[in-house]
Parts: structure tokens; sequence; C-alpha cells
């Protein structure tokens, strides 16, 4: 990798930020957090992505010190902070609620933390004043927390827990209360805010696309272990289990019986009655192994004519086409009844789409479109 | 709109003077000229008069009043206290026995809290006066206040306290500076409901008041065992014509607040 690109994770000299070592949480008979070990670094913008109940928010709570680990410890800038109580952490964090107090301005508000650091009257003005700046709110310095808009608030919530510097941000679900134009545009402010300052984040989401627009490096959580830990392209591209690969976006699974062909080349025989399919695989299967392969929608093909070229060709009939404007996904069922779904750009205005439904149309994909998983 | 059926005329009109005639009639009769209660002889003042010169009375009323004040507020840091721990604090041993334990005061037959009050001040030693009473009162009037705050406690967003404590607050800091100011509303509302308790409580202070010490709702009840007289009458009005006037502030208060808040929330949406 070139010296530019940030990922501190792959340099073995790195000291990280945060380290979870061999963290297990347990709330009476459930384990929430099961034996978990994870290295955050500086200046890292870092999601923790599940479904809910899966242990992310107790990661977050644990770090802010609202929850403490049952077993293990939890090092920040390489102290051991179980042991010290939130008020004493240098952790600020955003939560979903936003948490605002009613009772004081939005200046008080972002002044609060300041104030409670006994710091010079004149240092806190120009912070707070630095942090409406940032955050745009300048107008609004004077209203209350119910006098503004939701987006507001949430810009307000930022502010209040970027004021005191901390040296690791946590965020619970930013963005959840914003409708979705609104929620876009938030994600590269935060992003933009997040590169000026150079605090660590960690934001805590259960919204896939929200985790991959913003985050250097993605943690894919279930039932209180890691799945995968990896920048977002590596994620969507190469998901290291059929769980990833179908929590991150759309995805075809075919289950079928590897066998190698060639050298990291395996076919895969899913149907009697169809011809296998053919795909790479840098991860080695054994010969009859079970395995699944993983497509993504828009890497399939579809056409009318069989196409020469080729690896992966399959026949079969549109089920279905949902259009969603700027793409549409086709919904294929093959003589079968497997169900594959494909996407394509709609370039072209929808009174000129070539296929419609009951047609009869090839699918096909290369060979190295798929990724090969065991399970 | 729909119009008023018949029916529905007549059962206001019977609820509402259920409700309000003896009080209509009290007042009416406090403006009577005659010594007499139950005889109409025109109109007179003369009754409030008297009761300005009547030294009795106001001993009463003034010990009624710093009795009030004293163990309500006695009574809401107390409850306030009790609320928090039991809707906040960690889960203990003997919690939900707890918590069922601060309201039993609230069922408890009044007697029989005055009866054991007494026992317990006979027992100790200590003299009855201005002082037993508002101990007698802090301890029933607390678990009124506890159930008020208790229940705003339970409603209150907990991620503000954690959101202080975030910011660097001690956890008394964050009772001080965040929960209190948000739940004053309620603790003021559990202060007024303890001071309005202790100012009619007649049968609990009866046990706890000496000699030294007699408050208005016994002084009253001991004056009319003689026969009722129009100054009674004159000072029940003036008890309603002050419970009057703080319900209906209170009320426009709150009114005048909600119609603010909202207000305020149709201008930020606006603004978004």
């Amino acid at each position: 990798m070139p010296a530019s690109v940030f990922a501190p994770w792959n340099d073995p000299s790195e000291k990280p930020l945060i380290r979870f070592r061999n963290v297990t949480k347990r709330f009476g008979d459930f384990t929430a957090i099961d034996d978990l070990s994870l290295d955050i670094f500086e200046r890292e913008f870092f999601a923790l992505l599940g479904p809910s109940g899966c242990g992310k928010t107790t990661m977050m709570r644990m770090l802010a010190g609202f929850e403490s680990p049952s077993d293990g410890s939890i090092e920040l800038a390489g102290q051991d902070i179980v042991s010290v109580p939130p008020n004493k952490r240098a952790v600020n964090m955003m939560f979903q609620s936003y948490a605002l107090f009613p009772h004081l301005t939005i200046w008080d508000n972002i002044a609060f933390g300041l104030r409670r650091d006994k710091r010079p009257k004149l240092d806190i003005a120009d912070r707070v004043e630095e942090m409406l700046k940032l955050t745009r709110l300048e107008k609004f310095a004077r209203r209350k927390p119910h006098q503004i808009s939701g987006g507001q608030r949430q810009r307000v919530a930022l502010a209040r827990s970027l004021a005191k510097a901390p040296k690791l941000l946590l965020l619970d679900e930013p963005l959840g209360a914003l409708d979705k134009k609104l929620r876009q545009d938030t994600q590269f402010e935060l992003m933009d805010i997040q590169e000026k300052t150079g605090t660590t984040f960690v934001i805590v989401t259960h919204d896939q696309e929200e985790a991959m627009t913003v985050a250097s490096r993605v943690a894919v959580m279930d039932e209180g272990r890691l799945i995968q830990v990896a920048t977002p392209d590596a994620i969507y591209e190469a998901p290291n289990s059929v769980y990833v690969a179908d929590f991150i976006g759309d995805v075809n699974i075919i289950a079928g019986i590897a066998s190698s062909t060639g050298p990291g080349r395996y076919k895969i025989a899913w149907r009697e009655d169809q011809a296998p399919f053919v795909a790479m695989s840098d991860k080695p299967f054994s010969e009859g192994a079970e395995c699944y392969l993983a497509i993504r929608p828009e890497k399939v093909q579809i056409s009318a004519q069989k196409p020469d070229e080729a690896a992966n060709t399959v026949q079969g009939t549109v089920l279905d086409i949902a259009y969603l404007g700027n793409i549409s996904t086709y919904i294929v069922e093959l003589a079968n009844g497997t169900q594959i779904k494909a996407q394509i750009a709609n370039t072209r205005r929808i009174s000129n789409r070539s296929f419609t439904w009951e047609d009869t149309v090839w699918l096909s994909w290369s060979d190295t479109a798929g990724i090969l998983l065991d399970g | 709109m729909t119009r008023l059926s018949w029916f529905n005329v007549t059962s206001l009109t019977l609820g509402f003077a259920f409700l309000y005639l003896p009080m209509v009639i009290l007042v009416i009769f406090s403006f009577n000229e005659s010594r007499l209660v139950t005889v109409w002889a025109g109109f007179s003042t003369k009754w409030y008069g008297e009761l300005l010169g009547n030294e009795a009375f106001l001993d009463a009323a003034w010990v009624t009043l710093k009795v009030a004040v004293f163990s309500s507020t006695l009574a809401t840091v107390l409850g306030t206290m009790a609320a928090y721990v039991l809707v906040r604090g960690r889960r203990f041993p003997g919690r939900t026995l707890f918590s069922g334990m601060i309201y039993a005061p609230l069922v408890m037959p009044e007697v029989i809290t005055g009866l054991s009050l007494l026992l317990l001040f006979i027992g100790i030693g200590l003299d009855r006066g201005v002082m037993t009473i508002v101990l007698a009162h802090t301890t029933f009037a607390m678990c009124y206040v506890s159930v008020v705050v208790s229940s705003r406690l339970m409603t209150f967003d907990r991620s503000l306290e954690e959101a202080a404590l975030d910011l660097g607050c001690s956890p008394f800091e964050a009772f001080r500076l965040v929960t209190l100011p948000i739940i004053a509303p309620a603790v003021i509302s559990g202060w007024l409901l303890a001071f309005t308790l202790s100012l009619d409580d007649l049968v609990i202070a009866s046990f706890a008041a000496g000699p030294s010490a007699t408050t208005l709702p016994i002084k009253i009840f001991s004056a009319v065992r003689l026969g009722v007289s129009p100054e009674i009458n004159a000072l029940s009005t003036i008890m309603i014509a002050i419970v009057t006037v703080g319900v209906i502030t209170a009320s426009l208060i709150s009114k005048q607040n909600a119609v603010r808040q909202q207000r305020d929330e149709q201008t930020a949406a606006r603004t978004a």
C-alpha cells in the first residue's frame, strides 16, 4: 500500500488508541459481548455495524464508561480505563436521542462540558463560538433545544460532544432520527468535521449504507462477536462469510459443491440439470466441499441473446422488476425455480426498456464477479 | 358543535349542584347580617371584620402556615430523595419492598398514623407543639411527594443524566444541574400538594398538637362543636378563595407554557 493511504491497522509499529482485550459482558444469563478483542487507531472513523441486539451499543457504552466489562480489559491510549468513571474519561458521546439539556440554551448546552473543567470564561466563550461556527449554528445560539429543528439538534449534540476536544468521540446511531436527504448531507458533514478536528470517531449504526459511507473501517457484529473487521470496500467486495455478504447490500447466494479445475479456480456444481458455475477464489476449497457463491446483483449482466464471452451463463424468465429510478433490479427465475437478482443502471428512458415481465433472458457474469464462501 | 341534549344538561346541573351547592351556601351565609347561621337578615361584611379581631383564630392561622411551610419543604426534600433512589438506584435487595412501603401511608387510615405518631412522641418524650405537628405532617406528606416525583422520573430520559456525566459532571452535579431543573415542575407540584395536605389536615394534627399549638382546622372543628358561627363561614370563604386563586393561577401558567412550547416548535419546523 502507498504511504499516503490512511491505514494504520496494516502498520505493526502503530499503537492502537483503543484496545479491547478479550472483553466479555454478561447481563445476567445473557452474554452481550463474547470474548471480543479489537484495536481501533487514532484518527480512525470506525463503524460498529450489526442488527439490533448484536452488542454494538454495549461496546460503545463500555467505552463511555456506563457499563463495565464482566471480563477482559479496555485500554485507551495504553491505559486501562475499566475502573475510570465516565466523568473522568477523555471520551465524549453523542447520544441517539441527542440528550440535549432542554432547560439550557444551545450556547449553554455546548458550554456545559467546558464549564465542568473550570476553564476561564473567555476560553469557554471562544471555544463555544468555534463550535457554533464549525456546525453552522451561530444563528441559533440563544435558542432552546425545542425551538430548533431535528437536523439542528443533531448538530448541537455533535458540537457539545466535540467541545471538550475528546481523544475519542462516540456516536450512537447519530443520524437515525433524520430523513434520508438530510442524513446523506449530514454524513458528509460528519466526515468533514472528523477530518478537520482529527478526532477518532467510533460510530454505532444498523444502517449499512451509513457505515459504508462514513467509515474508514467497519466491524460487522453478530451475537456479541465480530464477524469481520475491514475497510468498506473489502467488506463489500470480499466478505468473509455468507452472514456479512448478506448483511451488507444485496447479494445472490448460490449453494453448491466445489471442485478444483486449476490453481485458484473452481467449478461449483449447483444443480444436476445445469452446467456448473466457475469462480476464482484465493481461499482454498477441498474437493467436494460445500460452498456458497455470492454475487452482487450489479455484477450480473442481463441480455436477450446468449453472450459468447461470459464464463457463467444461465437462462431464465423475468419474474419481477423493481424500478428504483437510477437503477432497476430484475428478479429472474431460472428453470428450476432459483431466483437471481440483476441490477441495471437506467441509462435510457423507461419507455425504451429492453426487457419486461415474462421475457426470456440470459444472465451472465465473469469468473471473478462472485466470491466463494464456506458459510 | 352538537347541541346539548336535555339529558346532558340535567346530568351536568345535578353533578355541579352536588359538588358546589354546599360551598355556595357557605359563601352566601358568610355575608349574613344575622348571628343565626340559618336565617338570612341582609348583606353585611361585619363577620370578616370580627374575624380580623379574633386573636385565637389568627394565632391558629399563623401556626398552620408555619407548619405547612416547614413540613411541605421537609417532605419535598425527603420525598424527592426517596423517589430518586427508588427510580434511579441500581437494583438492591428489597427494592420492591421499599417502593411498596413508601406508598403504604397513602392507604393507611389517618387515625392509625396519628395514634402511632402520638405513641412515638410520648415514647421518646417529645413535648407536643409546632415541632411535633411538622414532623407528623412531613411523615405523611412525604409519600405524596415521592409518588408525584417518581412518576416524573420514570418518564425522564435517562440519557440526559448520562450526557451530564459524560461531559464531566460528578453524579451529584448531574442531579443538581440537569435532573433537578428538569423535574422542578413535579417537585413544585409535590410541594404544593404537601402544603395543601398540611393546611387542611385535622386528624393527624389533633394527635400531634399540644396545648401550646393549635392549627386552624382544629380550631374550626372545636369552635363548630360549640355552634356554627358566621365567623367560621367567613374564614372558610377566605380559604376557598385562596385555594381557587391558586388552582386557577397554576392552570393558567401551565396552559401558557403549553401554548408557548407549541408555538416554538412550529417556528422551528418553519426554519428547518
